[in-house]
């Protein structure tokens, strides 16, 4: 019992007993803070120091000086202003954005379908098939996605090219053609998710009061009707959430899938602020630029995450 | 009204779209595994489809293998996943439980310093120069290390831990057990599914470990999997652009897609239902 004294009551003491009862609380809880230790360590040390190493943001980084004695930038926005006036700035916000808003859209919609789908299914054993084999794809790494598309898609041995030349046509340049490579990484990474983000709408779906049914049956609505006016409007709600708490990650359009499937000619449509970020950073070791821009990114992503939250709160009160 | 009739129409439509549905999930996977097993001549005279091949040969396997980096980054990436693993869960549970505890002193402080992380970062710079510092670049910690905890696991463990009854912890410090004790032989046993769950994650992130190399490791001897199966792809999937022929390395690197993604693949249904309940704690929590 040692270990948990009852909460303190604080107003009837002076402040020197006061910090004392609490030096001795800790004390007697020395074991609990041991076994916080290493997981505070690790956040300062790979959590914390990095938000120390933004500095370098504002500086002119030489690797041999390190981050104190580097000299500071000047004036202290220099790598901000070079991002904002270069030429990459619009074309990196627009693909960020644009990638981020096609894959929430085309994801959002077939996943609804799909969970509809099982919802509808009447078949027990076939559900539990399609739900086994739908969700596996979700676990696969992008290599593995990268390497499934370009069995079917590659100009020269790609399986739907070879069906395009043997028509008559040319081969068609999926994944280093401008006109078609958003279209690919949105559709890669649908086909990833489509099983796997349907879990959380089946669930809402599944907790959709029965009674709703009944009554839409006696009705006289049949499955159809039953979809549209009972699980539809059930769901919303989650749908809603779902899309306003996809607005505080608007500006991750998936570094790892671009950065793995991207290359040289589909750059214009497929350069997004990550992948920029890790060129100039890792590869031409502009470290103040590279961090100046990665800072801007976290910024406005700690914006809308405050945005989205906040909506998501306002909507939230009969939300779940 | 609707007829009886009709209502069986829909159930069959139905089962035929789930069908399709399951098709569209496994058909890309079953294409690519033929297409690494079927000798490439019978690929080109069949005009590329290949699903049931008529001879098999599995020479891509063994070249696969052959190959001095592949058995190699096989190791690499399993030390890594093991590792990993482990690391995290240690790191997740003892900080899970200690944050747990309603009466540890400074206890919503801590919960804030690692919550905040979850919405901003240094970013990918600060961090590489931390771990640079901290003398793990180029060594296979540093695929292990620097991503050894994630805030979400710890407040999932940590939610699953306030669940559990109070008097369950009173009766073991009755008994005179410390923390250490309590959570070792009370709490953990009871938090074997939960564990099981964020544990599986783990397992399949750190197999499908690649940015963690791609921004720390320069030696290729320490490449991991995914990054000598995207050295593969690329390699020749430029040389065909360039070459403007079909090189016999497609077989090949459809074998590398298969060997990467069987391990996943195999164990995947098995442990399923930890994974789908994952997505729900995640889901209700978000």
């Amino acid at each position: 019992m040692a270990h948990f004294p009852a909460p303190l009551n604080t107003a009837a003491m002076p402040k020197s007993a006061y910090r004392a009862k609490v030096w001795k609380r800790i004390w007697s809880m020395r074991i609990l803070y041991l076994m916080l230790l290493p997981g505070v360590a690790y956040y300062i040390i790979y959590k914390y120091i990095p938000m120390y190493g933004v500095l370098i943001a504002f500086k002119d980084y030489d690797i041999l000086s390190g981050i104190v004695r580097s000299p500071w930038a000047d004036p202290w926005y220099k790598h901000f202003q070079f991002f904002f006036e270069s030429p990459y700035f619009s074309q990196l916000l627009t693909n960020t954005f644009l990638i981020s808003l096609y894959k929430t859209i085309w994801g959002t919609i077939p996943a609804i379908g799909v969970a509809l789908l099982i919802h509808e299914g009447r078949s027990l054993w076939l559900n539990r098939i399609v739900q086994t084999l739908s969700y596996m794809p979700h676990f696969l790494s992008y290599v593995i996605i990268y390497g499934i598309a370009i069995a079917f898609l590659s100009e020269t041995s790609g399986l739907v090219n070879r069906w395009v030349v043997e028509a008559g046509g040319n081969g068609i340049p999926f994944l280093t053609s401008t006109a078609y490579f958003r279209s690919v990484l949105v559709g890669t990474d649908v086909w990833k998710d489509l099983g796997w983000g349907a879990i959380i709408y089946l669930a809402a779906m599944s907790s959709i009061d029965a009674t709703l049914y009944e009554a839409a049956r006696i009705d006289g609505a049949g499955r159809l009707r039953r979809i549209w006016h009972v699980t539809l409007p059930g769901i919303r709600s989650v749908i809603i959430l779902l899309l306003v708490l996809k607005v505080g990650s608007a500006l991750d359009a998936g570094f790892e899938q671009i950065y793995i499937m991207y290359n040289l000619q589909v750059m214009p449509v497929a350069d997004i602020i990550d992948t920029w970020v890790f060129r100039v950073g890792l590869e031409q070791l502009n470290f103040s630029l590279a961090t100046a821009v990665g800072l801007f990114k976290s910024l406005i992503g700690l914006v809308l995450i405050f945005l989205s939250n906040k909506l998501a709160r306002r909507w939230g009160g009969n939300l779940w | 009204m609707v007829s009886h009739g009709n209502e069986r129409y829909f159930d069959y439509f139905i089962n035929i779209l789930l069908i399709l549905l399951a098709v569209i999930s496994v058909f890309p996977l079953l294409y690519v595994f033929a297409v690494s097993i079927t000798p490439y001549s019978e690929v080109l005279r069949n005009g590329g489809f290949v699903l049931i091949p008529r001879r098999i040969t599995f020479e891509a396997y063994k070249a696969l293998f052959g190959m001095d980096a592949i058995p190699r980054a096989f190791l690499v990436t399993s030390f890594v996943t093991v590792m990993n693993t482990l690391i995290n869960l240690v790191l997740t549970v003892l900080m899970a439980y200690t944050l747990s505890r309603k009466h540890l002193v400074g206890r919503s402080f801590f919960i804030f310093l690692i919550v905040f992380t979850m919405m901003f970062g240094g970013g990918l710079i600060p961090t590489y120069l931390v771990v640079k510092g901290t003398g793990l670049l180029n060594t296979i910690w540093a695929m292990i290390i620097p991503g050894a905890m994630s805030t979400w696991n710890v407040l999932v463990v940590k939610t699953f831990f306030e669940s559990l009854p109070e008097e369950l912890f009173e009766s073991g410090r009755i008994d005179g057990a410390g923390e250490f004790t309590v959570l070792l032989r009370l709490a953990l046993p009871l938090s074997i599914p939960v564990l099981m769950t964020i544990g599986l994650f783990c397992v399949v992130g750190s197999w499908n470990t690649f940015f963690s190399a791609v921004y720390y490791i320069t030696d290729p001897g320490l490449n991991p999997l995914q990054v000598i199966i995207r050295g593969l792809l690329l390699s020749s999937e430029q040389m065909e652009y360039n070459a403007d022929i079909v090189l016999p390395t497609t077989t090949l690197q459809m074998a590398s897609v298969v060997a990467a993604s069987l391990p996943v693949i195999v164990v995947y249904p098995f442990v399923q239902k930890h994974l789908t309940k994952g997505m729900l704690i995640g889901a209700v929590k978000g």
